[in-house]
């Protein structure tokens, strides 16, 4: 049997979203943030929302997620995603608009503009990708690189006494007010992908609601940045980011989930 | 209805937004224009006209509420004061980038860094060669009163839609914080037509919008930069603004806009008591700087005189306009302090005295 036969309508189990534009991601083979930016438009179609969501990207990886959505994006500069949703959601209180934030983007240089849309309670979604490393620059320590952890700039692993603690930047969101729905996923496993798409669907959906900020985490690998085949990656985050990140709900319904 | 008021300046520029139907205002308080906030919070036109009113937690916050908001298509304002903008700055280059209309309003005070909560005209360089990063221009208005002030909101948001692009009000401590009688313009309902390129979620009947400032291929960013500075071109020959007093047989100028313009033209007025031909060239949009107007207007001068609550900004521009084909000084005084009329004629006096 050749690959052509396989490859047709009858034997289809999987098709992208009509939402995608086609245009060929940008993300190395490996990397959690295609699966993540494809289940986003997933969603959105799911959902029927096209005509009502606005989607805000980052500088990062992902700054050019508007190649790929057929929806309207907003192109923030570095940090300041949660700030360009706040001016857009303000003036258009009834439509979806979502930020999608890597962590050196959302964590170190967006930390305030982070803090403040949660605190404030906006009605937006934030997706939040997690690799521990400003992949896009070349593997840089980023605020989120665990101790230990070998990057371009912390080479000999990252020393906590001179470059200081990881920030979960989650945990700290959930105790803030604002919050309604605080969560950290992964994308590392099929279980993982379908747990994380239904985090983010809950997170567009509490936009109805009108409740305050939706938070989503997905710690992610970056295989390219950790220097690691895509297997290897995944068995690294498994090992070591895990039990600095743990997986699961953080807050839902605005109240914090007691562990 | 037209009404008149007695109001500072920059209370005025609160209530012309308001009545100029903008969409939002985003802000973070300064001294001297947290009027501008507290008016806007106080009136709340949430209620009357629907126009949000959000207190950022920072300048750079502030301004990028005004780029997504901005993003929308909708009338979008803020304000700060030298220190501010300066925060603010990188959000102007991406807004300017992205091709985004929106007022911004620097109420500008003595610098560098913390400087003093005194009027200042320092940030002339900052407002008209660009401020931030890249090759980007705003339009800039100087209002010279509390009326002013009023009048450059509507001028404003106009101008801003007509080029796709920030502009700026730069007033001064003493303009913003006086006052003076001002009559308010009429209540222009709020925008409700979709601009093209907003990003208010795709139609069908529509391709998506996308709001950006990157492109990666230098070719065709090159393009984008000649379609940017066509633009900054039909600035200087469509939107150039200037006033001129006494000018027709004037033998000496004074250039000043601002605050110092109003001191000065009681300068010239003693001037002319004492027989000098004085007069006064006033831009009004300091970029595009009025050129072609000052040298109409110094057809006859012998000597110009550029007034400046700074350490001599603008004069590079006066200098550039007239070819230094007729002897240009700078008088000024720094760092907040204020010129006394006085002083600009004895500036004046010593130009034709040739010292």
């Amino acid at each position: 049997m050749e690959v052509k036969d396989i490859v047709n309508e009858k034997n289809l189990v999987y098709k992208p979203s009509e939402l995608l534009t086609g245009a060929t991601f940008n993300f190395c083979p490996g990397c959690g943030h295609g699966t993540v930016v494809r289940m986003i438009m997933e969603i959105v179609e799911e959902m029927g929302i096209q005509g009502d969501t606005i989607g805000i990207s980052p500088v990062g990886c992902s700054v050019l997620l508007y190649d790929f959505y057929n929806i309207d994006v907003i192109q923030a500069a570095h940090g300041r995603a949660t700030a360009v949703a706040t001016g857009v959601k303000r003036v258009l209180p009834e439509k979806f608009v979502f930020t999608y934030q890597g962590d050196g983007d959302l964590a170190a240089i967006g930390t305030g503009e982070t803090i403040h849309t949660c605190n404030r309670g906006e009605n937006i979604a934030i997706i939040y990708i997690n690799n521990g490393t400003y992949g896009m620059t070349g593997g840089q320590m980023a605020p989120t690189t665990i101790p230990g952890m070998k990057t371009s700039t912390s080479p000999l692993g990252r020393n906590v006494e001179t470059m200081g603690y990881p920030l979960r930047i989650t945990d700290l969101v959930a105790g803030l007010e604002g919050t309604y729905y605080v969560t950290r996923q992964s994308v590392h496993t099929a279980a993982a992908v379908r747990k994380t798409k239904r985090a983010i669907r809950t997170a567009f959906e509490n936009q109805k609601l009108n409740k305050g900020t939706s938070f989503v985490e997905v710690v992610s690998s970056c295989n390219s940045g950790w220097k690691m085949t895509p297997l290897q990656a995944n068995q690294w985050m498994e090992e070591n980011m895990f039990p600095y990140y743990p997986l699961g709900d953080l807050k839902a319904n605005g109240e914090l989930i007691k562990k | 209805m037209k009404e008149l008021r007695l109001m500072k300046g920059n209370e005025a520029i609160a209530e012309a937004a308001i009545r100029a139907g903008a969409d939002a205002y985003f802000g973070y308080p300064i001294t001297p224009q947290s009027e501008i906030l507290e008016y806007l919070v106080e009136q709340n036109p949430e209620e009357t006209t629907g126009m949000v009113i959000l207190q950022a937690e920072s300048e750079v916050a502030a301004i990028n509420m005004v780029y997504g908001a901005a993003s929308t298509g909708k009338r979008i304002m803020t304000s700060s004061s030298s220190p501010g903008i300066s925060l603010m700055t990188e959000g102007i280059s991406y807004l300017a980038g992205a091709e985004l209309p929106c007022l911004i309003v620097n109420v500008a005070r003595g610098g560098p860094g913390l400087g003093t909560i005194q009027p200042s005209q320092a940030d002339y360089f900052q407002s008209t060669k660009g401020g931030g990063h890249g090759d980007y221009r705003m339009l800039v208005l100087a209002p010279f009163s509390v009326q002013e002030m009023a009048d450059f909101v509507s001028l404003g948001f106009e101008l801003a839609f007509k080029y796709r692009n920030p502009v700026l009000i730069l007033s001064d401590g003493v303009i913003g914080q006086m006052m003076e009688k001002v009559e308010l313009p009429e209540f222009q309902p709020r925008k409700t037509d979709y601009e093209p390129w907003g990003t208010t979620g795709k139609t069908p009947d529509r391709e998506r919008n996308i709001i950006t400032s990157l492109n990666l291929d230098a070719l065709e960013h090159e393009q984008h930069n000649f379609k940017l500075q066509a633009k900054y071109k039909q600035m200087e020959e469509e939107d150039t603004r200037c006033e001129t007093s006494f000018c027709e047989d004037a033998e000496y100028l004074i250039i000043a806009y601002g605050a110092s313009a109003r001191i000065s033209r009681k300068a010239v007025e003693l001037a002319r008591a004492k027989g000098i031909k004085a007069g006064l060239f006033r831009p009004i949009t300091l970029f595009p700087f009025p050129s072609k107007e000052l040298n109409e207007a110094a057809r006859n001068a012998k000597g110009l005189l550029s007034v400046e609550m700074s350490a001599g900004q603008m004069i590079e521009d006066v200098k550039l306009a007239t070819g230094c084909r007729i002897p240009v000084q700078h008088f000024g005084r720094y760092g907040g302090v204020v010129h006394a009329p006085g002083e600009i004629l004895e500036a004046l006096e010593k130009l034709k005295d040739n010292k």
